[in-house]
This record gives C-alpha cells, structure tokens and sequence, in this order.
C-alpha cells in the first residue's frame, strides 16, 4: 500500500472519530467517552502526517509538538473552572493563529517557487481567506481574553463612526486580497499579503472592542467557529481533506451555539456584534413605561436564615457575580444544609447566565452540584410561581423583569428566568450598582425582593453557619 | 477534480455539523464548545508538513515549528482540560444521598 492511500485512509478514520465524538460530546452519559475518541482521531492525524512525503525534517516539528505539549497541559490541569471563559478565549486564538501561520507559510513556498499550485488563483485566495480569518481570530481571541481576565475593560468600547472604520478597514484588507490574488508581480504580491495580514489583525481587536462583558458567550461561540473555518481554508490551500471535514464540523458548531445564545437574548447576531450594547449607563427604563416604583430593602444574613428556614420549595439562580466570587462551594452547602432541612431544592440556569455557553453547568459541577438539579430556564418558569424562596446570586439582567414589561428598555423581549413570581426573592449583590447593560434591575425594587449586600461567598457562608448552629443544638 | 471533491466533502460535513449540534442540551455547552475548539486544531496537520517541508528557506521553517507549537497548545489543552471539566459532572453524589435520607 503506498503511503499516500494509507495517510488518507487514516484520515478518514480521524473524520469518522470526529464525527463520533462530537455527536457523543451531546449526550451526558456519553460525553467524556466522545472527547477521548476526538482526541484518539487527532493522534491519528498527527502521526500519520509525520509519515507524509513533503516532511524531511522532523527536528523542528518534535521541538513545536514537545513545546505544544507541556504548555498546553499545564494550561488545562492549571486553570481554574471559574477561568473556563479566558482559557477557552485563549486556546481558540492559538488555534486562530497556528492557522495563519501555516496560510503564510504556504505563501513563502510558493513565492520562494518549492511548491508550484495547480490552481495558482485559487490557492491564493484560499490564502488570503485563511489569513483574514485566522488574524481575526487570533486578536479578538487575545481580546476577549483580557476582557474576562478582566486586563482590560470589560465594558464595550465605542466610539462615533466605529462601524464606518471597521467597514474601512474590511474593504482595505478585500482590496489588498484582490490584489494579492491578480496581480503577477511578486513585489507587489509581498506588499498587499503584508497589508492583509496587518490589517486582519487589527480588524479583529477592533471587532470585539464594542463587544461589552456580557455578550461574550455569543463572542467565544462565534470565535470558535471562525478558528474551524480558518482551519477548513487550510485545508483548501493544502488539498487536505481532514483539515477541511474538521473545520467544516467545528465552524458549524459554533454557527449553531453563537445562534442558540442569540436567542437566549432575544437578539439578532448583527445587534450582538455591532450595537456596541451596554457601552453606557443607559437612562431609558428609569420613566419607561411598566416600571416599577419602590425601594431597595436590604435583608441581614440573620433575617435570610429565617426566611430559608422556613421555606420548602427553593430555587437558586446564578449569574457571573457567582464565578466571581468564586462561591460556587458555599452555593452547594447551602443547598445541602436546605435539603437536610427539609426543602427541595433547584438551580435554574440561564443559557447566557456568566460568560461562556454552559458557563454555570461548569461551575456548580465543579462543586459536585448532581446535575439533575440544574433546571433549565423553560422548565423553571412555569413552576416559578410554586416557589417560596428565589435566591438570585450574581445573576442581574437574566432575571430583570424589565425585560418581560418595559417596552423601552434595551433588554426588552429577551426571555427571562422569572424569579419575581416567586413568594420571596433573596438577591445577593455586592454594591449597589448596576449590571453590565448598566440598567437598574427592576427585580431589586419589588416589593418580594430583598437585598443581601456583600460578597456572595460571605453572606452564604454566613447563613450555612446559622443553619449549622441550629443543627448543633 | 480534487478540488471539486473538496468542496464536495466540505459541503456535506458542513451539514453534517448542523446536524450533530443543534439538540445538545445547554449544560453541555462548555464541554462541547472547548472540545470542538480542540478539533480546529487539526490546523496542526498543515503546520506539521511546513514545518517538515526542508526546502531550504528558514522563514517556512520558522513559521511551521511556531505553527505546530501553537496548534499543539490549542490540541492538548482542549482535549485535557475538557476531560477535566467531564470528569466533574456527576449524577447523584453519595454525600447527597445520605442529606436527603
């Protein structure tokens, strides 16, 4: 058997394995078995590639794959769950990055004429696509990044006639690739694939700059499609099939997820990417329409234990302030302490609660919260009104009932969990001020609503020990 | 013709893609979205052949060795660390079992 049919025959063992992982990936029970069988496809790839003809040397691919190694394995065993968001950010620009090397790589072979394409237009528009998308990735990825690492502003960014610059910019880098792609003269080709490439790499910082914090899940899931597509083009520059079939999957996937997040807000994919939502305090709601009048009542640790104390039905519901105060422990010993007591106890997760798709499922698994009792937001609702005690933690715009009511609030129309309904609502905040789309939460005003101001983590632990002192005597 | 059997190919697992995803229950989404990350570092398949291709220009050879760490990185870390998080959720715990007896 030559080595061309034995390297392409692994291949398609590896897209199979792709396939079979990702569609196992869907499914609890089957899920970790669905990542190995993906991890087994991808060692297939990579040891049948090292068998390819066009490899000679293999000094410096064991130095990068050694490399590769060690730091990708620190990166996993040392990242915290509640870091998933920067890890995921950062891994994806990585993949974004490694994309356009390989695409400039292949331009310098064929400029410098070790590989002459059989399609000399399309390999150079396959290129260029390769290029723009994977310098896209790569800084927005960098971006998003220092946005959830919190090195930077997580507020959107914005300033006037920002689209009109980013529109500037894109139409530059498609003059610069038209260029690239038609012109015969090599001077000029090196000049516009570094314009290109430049320029695709400023484009996607500035994409993601108006991007506030709480937009990220869709940004993450958009991102992580663009590094499958990015690697999909390098398939196409290379004639490799697994590099395309891949791609193709991973691109889907996150088309899919960046849809499914979209929804969840109640917003369309462009307004998530180009309104610069949330980049100022906004006035509207405050004289809207539905808006409710009253005060913010603060309730001590004390007076909580009561209410819990009492209650048998009870649903918690998290939001990023929980990741940030790391309190997803103190969240389950709570709800131990609950149940002992005799309650019933619930999560009820939003699907863009924190900032990455699944972001709460991470955390409170982390905490060896069973999953049963993570609720999704359709299913909650309706029993909502049944509940006696609603612990909102961390969580402001996802339960704003703002947006079921005030027809002039931003977050108008997207579906809510509706913690209002129920007898009692406990928020835990840390300060008085306003969520990321900077509206004030109609849902701290309600009458049922009380305020436990404090690090999440305190004030939890504060009303676990007055569950355990009750236990002791 | 191969390229048109490419476009064939990526036609049909673009599909394929729609098809696998679109009822993954949300508490899946993290797992799902960093283990198929890792598959788009298959890009490390292109970056291995530049990094081996001894043609004699130092640029490739640099360009492919930074490739294949960086698509490496992208590799081991997605694989690992969504393994880590897969591991943590657990049905019932037997800790929970005894509270509610």
């Amino acid at each position: 058997m030559s080595p061309e049919i034995l390297i392409n025959s692994a291949y398609i063992l590896a897209s199979i394995l792709f396939v079979l992982g990702l569609k196992m990936l869907g499914r609890q029970a089957t899920a970790r078995k669905g990542n190995f069988l993906s991890g087994v496809g991808m060692l297939i790839a990579i040891v049948v590639t090292l068998l390819d003809r066009h490899v000679i040397d293999y000094t410096w691919i064991v130095v990068g794959l050694v490399a590769g190694t060690v730091i990708g394995l620190a990166c996993a065993r040392l990242v915290k769950m509640t870091a998933m968001p920067e890890m995921v950010a950062l891994l994806n620009g990585f993949g974004g990055l490694a994309s356009l090397i390989v695409g400039a790589a292949e331009f310098f072979r064929i400029r410098g004429g070790t590989v002459m394409p059989e399609h000399p237009l399309f390999t150079a528009t396959v290129i260029y696509l390769t290029i723009l998308i994977g310098g896209i990735t790569f800084t927005g990825s960098v971006y998003a990044f220092c946005k959830l690492a919190e090195w930077l502003s997580g507020r959107a960014l914005t300033f006037s006639g920002q689209n009109f610059v980013n529109g500037l910019m894109l139409i530059a880098t498609l003059a610069a690739g038209v260029l690239y792609v038609l012109t015969g003269d090599p001077q000029l080709a090196l000049i516009a694939f570094a314009v290109f490439t430049l320029l695709s790499l400023v484009l996607g910082w500035t994409l993601v700059m108006p991007i506030g914090g709480g937009d990220m899940p869709v940004v993450i899931a958009m991102l992580n499609s663009l590094s499958g597509v990015a690697a999909c083009a390098a398939g196409f520059i290379i004639n490799n099939n697994v590099l395309v079939v891949a791609g193709c999957l991973v691109g889907t996937s996150g088309v899919i997820l960046s849809a499914i997040m979209c929804k969840a807000m109640n917003r369309s994919l462009a307004n998530v990417l180009f309104s610069g939502f949330g980049s100022a305090p906004a006035a509207a709601g405050a004289a809207g329409a539905g808006t409710i009048q009253g005060e913010l009542k603060p309730i001590s640790a004390e007076d909580c234990f009561g209410v819990l104390e009492a209650a048998r039905q009870v649903v918690i519901i998290p939001g990023y302030g929980m990741a940030v105060s790391q309190a997803q422990h103190v969240v389950r010993e709570l709800a131990e302490v609950l149940e002992r007591n005799g309650a019933e106890v619930r999560f009820a997760i939003h699907p863009v609660a924190g900032r990455m798709p699944g972001h709460m499922n991470v955390l409170l698994a982390e905490a060896s919260v069973p999953y049963e009792q993570l609720i999704e937001m359709d299913a909650i609702n309706p029993v909502m009104p049944t509940m006696d005690v609603a612990i909102v933690i961390g969580a402001n715009d996802v339960v704003n009932p703002a947006a079921a009511r005030d027809k002039s609030s931003p977050i108008y129309g997207m579906p809510i969990i509706n913690a209002h309904e129920a007898r009692t609502v406990i928020c835990l905040k840390r300060g008085k001020g306003t969520g990321f789309s900077g509206l004030e939460n109609q849902l701290f005003l309600m009458p049922n609503t009380r305020m436990l101001y404090g690090d999440a983590k305190a004030s939890l632990q504060g009303v676990v020990a007055e569950f355990k002192s009750l236990a002791a005597t | 013709m191969e390229l048109i059997l490419l476009f064939f190919i990526f036609t049909l697992a673009g599909f394929l893609g729609f098809e696998l995803i679109a009822k993954v229950p949300s508490q899946l989404h993290t797992p799902l979205m960093s283990g198929s990350n890792a598959i788009s570092g298959i890009t490390i398949v292109g970056a291995i052949i530049a990094a081996g291709a001894d043609d004699g220009s130092w640029i490739t050879t640099v360009l492919g060795t930074a490739a294949v760490t960086l698509a490496m990185i992208n590799v081991i870390g997605g694989y690992f660390v969504t393994d880590r998080m897969l591991g943590m959720f657990k049905k019932k715990t037997p800790a929970k079992k005894e509270g509610s007896s």
